[in-house]
């Protein structure tokens, strides 16, 4: 009844052509942005600023550019957190090497230095596929890790090896880095960066550049026979993918956590960040936000409802419990719904443009 | 279909209604937020360690009322020693209570240092005892960060002067090669520094061995130390199971295992016992005693374990991390009543414990008067100094049980404090902190 | 300059000057590599009958540990300790046939995999709720001495582990060549749908492999867990196995065990002589890039499948 497109009528290729063709979606989009932007930081508290939604907004880019490579080139990759390491550590070379550069051109060359080192981690994907993929980038991850370990370099030689984000404003005194950086400008920043750069992902994932990518994931070789070059195509699928999770990266070292230790990008935070991918939607721009939210909000939610049950369990069941749930959730949506929740968004619209009706 | 949908949205309504959960400690008590990790590859050094806590803190509600009458009321938060909860638990409970956290203890170096910022920003004290940023204990540049009774740097100088008598003499350490087996980390790396400046002073050499996480597979190192390098003596850094991996491969070496010193985060039951007799005669550092042969034991015993209200079993009080979470306790609860001896018998704020930490002095009279006669060193703190400089004694393990086999051995103070001072002054230029003054202005 | 010395030049003075001390690495790393491939082995056993790589084989064998320890603890003898193991690990791969293998029939490889990334999250929480996250010492009276064999130190522990993986690898080639049962796999493994119709039921051989694999994964745990404790870290063993795998292939036996030696040795030696050169603690990722040199010369590993591709 109410999502109808009946009277709307396109009337140039560009409007045909629109991300959102139908008004319906692009004036929730409007209610959402002016929400995201003015009413949550008026209501939302500290806590749900600083700790859930920032997280969100990180987890939800690096898992956009786990997604690009895994979801929409096919190539599964277990060395994202070896990117956010690679990324969060150029830019803390970057900020520290260039005070004056604004820390918008830090985060975006952070992003491309991870991406010219996941080129280079991506050139065995031109031999080797599948789960012997999954390992070689595993090398990745162990290597890299190591690296910003073991040299001195990338820390400036502080003893213990940690980094800590230097402070730095946007523009004048909007300070998102540093202990004057407040939870809502740090919230603002991080919300239009992640929003620019996910409208790129989304344009980029419906070019012909995405385009060859899906190819590439669904039949390589009927993919070469046509005159798509596996090489460019692969690589240019590990190269953006790499820019996101680099930035990502730099996001979570400077805004997030504002010091950082190369072991916080362990093998962890690769499974934490494939299953953002796999719960919320291989290959799709929605489902990596959609999976992000919910395995940043599970954890949390499982610490406090036996508070508001009213029951006190021990912390340590708490933990063991979320494993138990975090692994039956995974197989669950998997034999139930392997598209994730973005399918399940994809079928409540169709649904709706029904509704009332059944069918 | 529809109920799946109907369960997902009641889920999702569920989620966001918990973020918004109220506090629930009511006036008059005072909240302290106990950071543990009892799951996690680090969980069998945790668990003692939260458990020696909690009893303290049930002791002082049971026996005393709480402090001055002022109950305490303690959550815990489980951290699996990950950096991101840590500071989730940090942000989700540092303003429960009705004067917000009293303190902040990580158990985690690299907790500690994702929390300094946002601490020193929220004006809460972080209280990393003997973990954590060694630098922190210039109170001129980390106002909010306390590293008492002692720190890695200071311990490495002490172990360094505990080899050197046991040589004959500090000028018998000439030409001598001492190894380090580490945990490749932050925590890991923070006695290098100090070590290669010793060895620089003392003419031994130094070679670094380090143990990528979570250190079981060590054969190699282990080989390579034991069958090439043959040192004379070998400090450990190690946390976890690496401890234990450690102490098994030394002995499949054949290395004596009383030239091996672990740090006081590599001495405990759950490092030894798993190795069985070949621990014998490995040593470790403490700043406290081990056992349960102390009157805060036979108070908690009879307060706490008698009642049923114990977190662990009997056999368990006294070990040595039990020990360790129960003087984490003793120093908390102590700032919280000097504080209240400036600002009055109510719940204290960050603000006021940060004040209390500053102006703790764990005399010997106070320590008596705790049931802690002879557990350790009195020591005090002040603005400028927030470690207290306590000594340190070598134990050793007997088999079932730890002994202390040296005097105490106080660290070299004339080398360690302009090293803290320099690092201190380096991170305050970094971050653009002008460091206070101390002269009592502010 | 000097760190071209490192690795080109001093890493073989040394070997020339030390010969004894290299051998006794090269037999560390061979006796360890066993180690690694008591663990590939169920990798190999699972991939090489149901096509599923199965990555809660590391769960499995800190599962199976657990379990034993656990009934020890609570007073059971060995024996009747064992046997409750290894009943808890048929019902465990019963219950995971069931409840994941099978509503996921057909699918891709990729979601199988995942199913298994999400069953060892399962396992690893569940294992812990039951029996708790301390360390639990594992002494089945194995013992574990170090002993010189002329000027070469070994240690007995690793000789009877390495006794223990020969004999497995020998009892499950019997089983294999000889057995009804065994020639069922092989057709399995071979290709499902003939092995349908020739009437071999798959979900009855996919239980039995799976609890093969678990008792597989016991033998393993008890080796691991007698070497290093009983306790969550065990899980990280799985990721050391990896490498085995992929230079051995995913559906070799002797392929696991041959690859298990090379990346044993391979790892020791790259440590203990061209370590210092990179500042230590190269073993993790070295074994990692070994394993991917060689898939990029022979991308099925050593013993495994030639990869056919159609179209």
């Amino acid at each position: 009844m109410f999502y109808r497109e009946a009277g709307q009528f396109k009337t140039s290729y560009s409007a045909d052509q629109a991300i959102f063709p139908i008004r319906q979606d692009r004036n929730f989009l409007v209610a959402l942005f002016i929400f995201a932007y003015l009413a949550v930081p008026m209501i939302a508290n500290e806590y749900w600023l600083s700790t859930i939604l920032l997280p969100f907004l990180v987890f939800g880019l690096a898992a956009l550019g786990l997604n690009i490579l895994t979801g929409y080139a096919g190539q599964l990759s277990l060395g994202t957190g070896g990117f956010m390491a690679t990324g969060a550590f150029a830019a803390y070379k970057l900020a520290v090497a260039f005070p004056d550069m604004n820390i918008v051109f830090v985060f975006l060359l952070s992003g491309v230095v991870t991406a010219i080192v996941g080129v280079l981690f991506g050139i065995p994907s031109l031999r080797i596929k599948g789960f012997y993929l999954a390992v070689a980038t595993l090398a990745a991850q162990f290597f890299l890790v190591w690296v910003y370990n073991k040299f001195g370099w990338f820390t400036n030689y502080s003893s213990s090896g940690v980094i800590s984000a230097p402070p730095r404003a946007v523009f004048g005194d909007f300070f998102v880095t540093g202990s004057s950086a407040g939870a809502i400008e740090k919230y603002l920043f991080t919300l239009t960066l992640v929003l620019v750069l996910a409208l790129a992902a989304k344009n980029i994932v419906r070019s012909h550049i995405g385009r060859s990518w899906m190819a590439i994931r669904d039949m390589d070789i009927a993919a070469e026979i046509i005159g798509i070059k596996p090489l460019a195509t692969k690589l240019t699928a590990f190269a953006v993918s790499s820019f996101y999770i680099g930035i990502a990266g730099a996001l979570w070292a400077f805004i997030y956590t504002s010091s950082v230790e190369a072991s916080a990008f362990d093998i962890s935070r690769s499974f934490q960040i494939l299953f953002m991918i796999i719960i919320g939607g291989l290959g799709s721009v929605m489902g990596s936000f959609l999976g992000a939210a919910f395995i940043v909000l599970l954890p949390i939610f499982l610490s406090n409802a036996p508070t508001l049950f009213g029951v006190t369990v021990a912390v340590d069941i708490i933990s063991h419990v979320e494993f138990m749930i975090f692994g039956a959730l995974i197989i669950f949506f998997l034999i139930v719904e392997p598209h994730g929740l973005a399918r399940l968004w994809q079928v409540g619209k169709e649904k709706l443009r029904l509704w009332p009706f059944p069918y | 279909m529809i109920l799946k949908k109907l369960v997902l949205a009641a889920a999702g309504v569920a989620v966001g209604v918990t973020g918004f959960a109220v506090s629930q400690a009511k006036a008059a008590e005072q909240f302290i937020p106990s950071l543990v990790y009892r799951t996690g590859p680090f969980a069998p050094g945790g668990i003692p360690f939260a458990d020696g806590a909690m009893d303290y803190y049930k002791l002082l509600n049971e026996r005393d009322g709480g402090i001055n009458g002022v109950k305490l009321v303690i959550e815990e938060c489980d951290t699996a020693y990950n950096n991101d909860r840590g500071v989730e638990c940090y942000e989700r409970l540092k303003n429960k209570g009705s004067t917000g956290a009293a303190v902040f203890s990580p158990l985690s170096t690299g907790i500690t240092y994702a929390l300094i910022d946002r601490a020193t920003k929220d004006k809460i004290p972080i209280f990393s005892m003997g973990y954590g940023r060694t630098d922190a204990s210039d109170g001129r540049v980390f106002p909010y960060v306390f590293t008492a009774p002692s720190t890695y740097w200071s311990q490495a100088s002490a172990l360094v002067k505990y080899i050197g008598s046991q040589e004959g003499g500090m000028a018998n350490l000439k030409g001598k090669k001492i190894a380090l087996v580490y945990l490749d980390g932050a925590y890991g790396k923070e006695p290098i520094p100090t070590l290669k400046l010793l060895a620089k002073k003392y003419g031994f050499s130094f070679s670094g061995f380090p143990v990528t996480y979570p250190g079981l597979e060590q054969k190699a190192t282990w080989l390579t130390i034991g069958r090439k390098l043959r040192p004379d003596w070998i400090f450990m850094w190690g946390w976890g199971v690496m401890n234990q991996t450690a102490i098994k491969e030394a002995a499949n070496v054949g290395f004596p295992m009383n030239r091996f010193i672990g740090n006081w985060w590599s001495g405990a039951e759950g490092d030894t016992v798993p190795a069985g007799k070949a621990a014998i005669g490995y040593k470790s550092s403490a700043f406290h005693a081990p056992g349960q042969n102390f009157l805060v034991h036979l108070d908690i015993l009879k307060y706490v374990y008698a009642k049923g209200n114990g977190t662990t079993t009997e056999a368990k009080v006294g070990q040595v991390l039990y020990n360790r979470g129960l003087i984490n306790s003793v120093f908390v609860t102590e700032a919280i009543r000097t504080a209240m001896g400036k600002y009055g018998n109510k719940p204290m704020t960050g603000e006021q414990v940060r004040w209390g930490f500053e102006n703790l002095n764990m005399s010997k009279a106070k320590l008596a008067k705790l049931g802690l006669s002879g557990f350790m060193k009195p020591f005090k703190l002040s603005c400028l100094d927030h470690e207290g400089g306590s000594p340190l004694r070598i134990q050793e393990w007997k088999g079932s049980q730890w002994e202390f086999v040296s005097d105490w051995i106080e660290p070299m103070k004339d080398i360690v404090r302009p090293m803290i001072e320099a690092s201190a002054a380096k991170y305050a230029a970094e971050k653009g902190i002008t460091p206070r003054k101390c002269d009592g202005t502010d | 300059m000097e760190f071209l010395n490192a690795i080109f030049v001093a890493p073989f003075v040394e070997i020339w000057e030390y010969p004894v001390f290299f051998v006794e690495v090269v037999v560390a790393g061979l006796l360890s590599g066993i180690m690694y491939s008591l663990v590939a082995l169920g990798f190999v056993l699972i991939f090489k009958a149901s096509g599923v790589f199965n990555f809660a084989q590391g769960a499995m064998v800190l599962f199976a540990a657990l379990t034993l320890v656990g009934l020890m603890e609570h007073g059971a003898p060995t024996l009747i300790a064992l046997i409750g193991t290894i009943v808890v690990m048929i019902i465990l791969a019963l219950a995971i046939e069931r409840v994941v293998l099978r509503p996921l029939v057909n699918q891709e490889p990729i979601i199988l995999f995942m199913a298994t990334i999400g069953l060892s999250y399962f396992l690893d929480g569940f294992g812990q709720l039951v029996w708790g996250s301390d360390i639990k010492v594992l002494d089945l009276g194995i013992p574990s001495a170090p002993m010189e064999y002329g000027g070469i130190l070994v240690n007995q522990f690793d000789l009877v582990a390495a006794l223990v993986a020969g004999l497995l690898v020998a009892t499950l080639a019997v089983f294999f060549q000889k057995t009804r049962i065994g020639r069922a796999l092989r057709a399995v493994a071979d290709d499902h749908q003939a092995a349908l119709s020739v009437g071999i039921p798959l979900k009855t051989i996919w239980a039995i492999v799976w609890s093969v694999a678990g008792l597989v994964g016991l033998v393993a745990g008890i080796m691991w867990g007698t070497k290093l404790g009983v306790q969550f870290s065990l899980t990280f063993v799985a990721l050391k196995a990896l490498p085995v795998l992929i230079l051995g292939g995913f559906t070799s036996i002797p392929g696991a065990i041959v690859g298990g030696l090379i990346i044993g040795v391979g790892e020791k030696v790259a440590e203990v002589f061209w370590g210092p050169a990179f500042g230590g603690a190269i073993e993790d990722w070295f074994a990692y890039m070994l394993a991917l040199a060689f898939l990029l010369f022979r991308p099925q590993g050593l013993f495994g499948d030639k990869i056919i591709e159609r179209v």
